[in-house]
């Protein structure tokens, strides 16, 4: 897997996210990951923790993952159900025709922040700056 | 010091999927179906590429390939002189192409022989069973490619490539006597895991089922352009 690629990817968009809004450095990212993206945890903080430190905006930024397991919809009887990674077939009918609802996330939640109290009086603030 | 939260809701790719979703624009355009080519490294991309080609040009329909490797441009190389346009991306490591590699290829086969006389582009993807699944490159069908001597296990151990696979071709079998590749075992892995992809058991040096292959290939070419 590539977690570097992944955490290079959501440190440019905290690094813009903390210039767009002003503020002095980021506290914490929160981050939703599905099981099917067979992301490697401890890869990922092995990674976050190597690069979150080459920039003091970053620096010391906790990383929050929040796992998301595989749902899907049966499209023959129209239940929904969870299950692992293998097994996709509906188990109240048996259908194969199924389609994944959740389970392949890669997706930035949220940015925690700190604002300098003094240049955030002064500074405007705007919506959230898209991610990259 | 004030803390707070921004909400960013957004896929850490977004910039890959935004690529992707030009390009899926581009290729509608022009009408060109494109097949983004999984497998592992020797598993039999290019010489199912060049057996799928050639079917094809029997239907009338022109082939291009965008080939992606860590480094050399062989693969390429034994494309053209298969007369089939082709280009190069070399990745320097990278294990998997991304959308921007893509649009610059799509930029050269444009301007060597026109994206409108292009019906088919096949991508063959760098060999990885894990990263390529990630990064959509505005494809129309992604179809992984299993080599018997691999074994039969690797839908277990690899699902996430393998449910996404719009169809899924097992290659080589004209060498299944010399394995003990459980084609059970294989199958009713798939029946789990992705009963939706069709199967096709090929050989694509020898030949062997690779016409079901094209007709089906064919047919999904000819529903898009409907």
């Amino acid at each position: 897997m590539h977690e570097l690629g992944i955490v290079s990817g959501v440190l440019d968009t905290v690094r813009n996210t903390v210039r767009h809004e002003h503020a002095v450095r980021a506290l914490e990212v929160r981050l939703r990951i599905g099981d099917m993206a067979q992301v490697v945890s401890e890869s990922l903080d092995f990674a976050w923790d190597v690069l979150r430190d080459e920039d003091p905006v970053t620096a010391g930024c906790a990383l929050v993952v929040e796992e998301v397991h595989p749902r899907s919809r049966c499209l023959a009887c129209g239940n929904e159900f969870d299950h692992d990674c293998h097994h996709f077939r509906c188990p109240a009918c048996g259908s194969g025709d199924t389609t994944l609802l959740a389970g392949r996330e890669l997706d930035i939640v949220s940015i925690e922040i700190e604002d300098d109290d003094d240049a955030a009086a002064d500074a405007p603030q705007g919506a959230a700056a898209e991610a990259v | 010091m004030a803390e707070r939260t921004v909400d960013i809701s957004s896929p850490i790719l977004s910039r890959n999927e935004r690529l992707a979703a030009e390009l899926r624009e581009r290729f509608a355009r022009t009408h060109t179906f494109v097949v983004n080519v999984l497998s592992s490294p020797g598993s039999g991309k290019t010489s199912t590429i060049l057996a799928t080609d050639a079917l094809l040009r029997e239907y009338g329909l022109r082939s291009a390939v965008i080939e992606g490797d860590i480094a050399s441009d062989v693969d390429a190389i034994t494309m053209k002189e298969a007369g089939i346009p082709a280009v190069q991306i070399n990745t320097g490591g990278l294990c998997h192409l991304e959308g921007n590699m893509i649009s610059q290829a799509v930029d050269a086969l444009d301007e060597g022989v026109g994206l409108a006389n292009i019906d088919v582009i096949f991508i063959e993807n760098v060999g990885n069973l894990v990263c390529p699944v990630d990064f959509d490159l505005g494809e129309n069908l992604c179809v992984m490619i299993l080599s018997v001597p691999e074994g039969d296990d690797k839908p277990v151990k690899y699902p996430g490539i393998f449910q996404h696979a719009g169809a899924v071709l097992l290659n080589k079998i004209d060498v299944a006597p010399a394995f003990d590749f459980d084609r059970d075992a294989y199958n009713a892995t798939l029946d789990d895991l992705n009963p939706q992809a069709p199967r096709f058991e090929v050989s694509a040096t020898k030949g062997t089922g690779m016409d079901a292959w094209a007709a089906w290939l064919r047919e999904q070419i000819a529903a898009v352009r409907a």
